[in-house]
């Protein structure tokens, strides 16, 4: 597809100290680098290596990724957040490019 | 059924294809397993689904049902979830290229059709529908290159393109739980409908399947690990997890079409927009899923 | 996966005649051995002796090897001691094993993660849990992986 698009899903208020969950997808092939083309020629493995999930620049979450996770990578996981303040969500590309996505969160 | 057992077999001849269907035929019979769909209801969001209606008259049985009944857990589970369905990114494309400017008249579809959620909402449902300019039926697919010649000042896309798929997936997402229903008073479909319900029943190819073979006679059975649904076309494009990517109806026609071992026809072609139009009348009252989840 | 149903039948049957004469099968198949060195990699050493409270959720049939839910649980406080430091996933049948690894921090809250992986054939996924205190567990269940009918 196009750039790869991120989706976030994340809950919009929570209570202090809540376990809440966070859902995220993003648009990428995740070509594996086990295909080969018509001719026979392997297609080079390309994907999403690296996802983490950061909140007022601390880090949350991450996952270190192999090809054997699936094209248009989904991952749900927890937090506990203290107090409001942004996540900040990162996909970094064997290519080396960088997606972004960023959600806020009000803590009551 | 070993397909290798019988890979040797010589493709000519009528007498050729007709064995091989006799054999295959008693072979899917003996090894028949039945597994009911299941008795769940599709909620997406909140808002419920049609995933069983009235068959038409005429039809041989009494009840049609959506594919989403003939799949896992894990798999319905992907649809009925708009977040989780991988398929809502390829409507969020469709969207950014809705509004995207492209060619030389300056236009994006959003210059005339506006919000897509207003002017789109329940389009899909009646489609495919007469064109009277071609002659013949025009899906969403064929509508869209219209526009793109005719007021954009583009080429058609190319069949299958990322964007084509993306486009028609976010504008038939707008008919989201809409009731399919086709005119078939209109110009001269009916007698579309007519060529489509032969070419529906028609046995072709090595293996000598009609597309009722599998979806009308074994419907609910196994082929091999797959839960036979009745083959229907209200959730398409659709997302498969075995391609990870959208399919768009006439690929998977083709597919099913390459899997009989008969010639392919070409996408858009005069007999594929037949068995389009009796094929989506076949689901007339189940709801449009599009982006649907399949295996 | 872009291999048809011919090669894939072709290829299960092959390797079924090789492991059955006593010949490792196709070099592009990981087997039992190599996954055993990439758990020792995770654990510095040992094999995890048991499940303990983690927990590893796969379908029982994935109905397409190439997007099969995964789902791992620690039963955990993270927090002071009781922490996880991170899950391994593995396939034992895929050509290479590894998975993904989750990495935990007390900012997780819990330690838990799903996500979606592609399994090349029928086979065991393994999770292993490190703890923050040194302590291992695995746990291992087998996926099976199922060609589709037509092939289409």
């Amino acid at each position: 597809m196009a750039t790869p698009r991120p989706r976030v899903k994340v809950p919009k208020t929570a209570a202090a100290g809540e376990v809440i969950t966070i859902k995220t997808l993003i648009s990428h092939d995740m070509e594996s680098g086990q295909r080969k083309d018509s001719e026979g020629n392997t297609i080079p493995r390309k994907i999403i290596n690296k996802f983490t999930c950061d909140f007022n620049g601390q880090t949350v979450f991450s996952c270190d990724i192999d090809p054997a996770i699936s094209a248009n990578p989904y991952f749900e996981f927890n937090a506990k957040v203290a107090e409001s303040g942004t996540f900040k969500f990162t996909w970094v590309d064997d290519d080396g490019s960088v997606y972004e996505a960023e959600e806020k969160i009000e803590v009551k | 059924m070993r397909r290798g057992a019988w890979e040797g077999l010589p493709v000519r001849g009528k007498f050729a294809a007709i064995g091989a269907g006799v054999l295959v035929a008693s072979a899917l019979a003996f090894s028949a397993v039945q597994a009911e769909p299941v008795d769940e209801t599709l909620s997406i969001d909140g808002v419920e689904m049609t995933t069983r209606a009235k068959a038409r008259e005429g039809l041989p049985f009494d009840e049609v049902l959506s594919g989403w009944l003939f799949r896992e857990a894990e798999t319905r589970q992907l649809e009925a979830d708009s977040f989780e369905n991988p398929g809502m990114l390829y409507v969020e494309r469709g969207e950014e290229i809705w509004n995207t400017v492209e060619g030389p008249a300056g236009q994006s579809c959003a210059s005339c059709h506006g919000d897509a959620a207003e002017s789109m909402a329940g389009i899909a449902a009646h489609y495919p529908k007469w064109d009277a300019d071609s002659q013949r039926p025009i899906n969403i697919e064929l509508r869209i290159d219209k526009c793109r010649v005719e007021h954009m000042g583009l080429e058609p896309y190319k069949f299958d393109s990322d964007d084509q798929k993306a486009l028609t997936t976010y504008i038939k997402h707008q008919s989201l739980g809409e009731p399919v229903n086709l005119d078939l008073a209109e110009g001269d479909m009916q007698s579309w409908w007519e060529r489509g319900k032969e070419r529906y029943y028609l046995r072709t190819g090595q293996l000598n399947f009609a597309c009722a073979s599998c979806h009308e006679a074994n419907s609910g059975l196994y082929i091999r690990a797959d839960h036979l649904s009745q083959g229907q076309a209200n959730g398409f494009p659709t997302y498969r997890l075995k391609q990870a990517d959208m399919v768009s109806l006439h690929n998977r026609l083709r597919g099913c079409i390459r899997d009989t071992r008969a010639e392919t026809p070409a996408a858009f072609s005069d007999e594929l927009m037949a068995l389009e139009v009796y094929l989506t009348w076949r689901g007339t009252g189940l709801s449009v899923e599009t982006p649907a989840v399949r295996q | 996966m872009k291999i048809n149903r011919r090669q894939a039948l072709g290829l299960s049957a092959g390797a079924a005649v090789f492991a059955a004469a006593g010949f490792r099968a196709a070099p592009a198949v990981a087997d039992v051995a190599a996954t055993e060195v990439a758990i020792k990699e995770f654990t510095g050493g040992i094999i995890p002796a048991e499940a303990g409270k983690l927990t590893l959720k796969t379908p029982e049939i994935a109905e397409n090897g190439n997007t099969v839910p995964v789902s791992v649980s620690v039963e955990s406080a993270m927090s002071g001691d009781d922490m996880v430091e991170s899950i391994a996933i593995l396939a034992e049948g895929n050509p290479n094993p590894g998975v993904v690894v989750f990495s935990f921090t007390p900012m997780s809250g819990a330690a838990a993660a799903t996500t979606r992986m592609r399994l090349a054939k029928t086979q065991n996924v393994i999770a292993i849990a490190k703890m923050a205190d040194g302590t291992f567990y695995m746990d291992k269940k087998e996926v099976k992986v199922t060609i589709g009918g037509c092939g289409g």
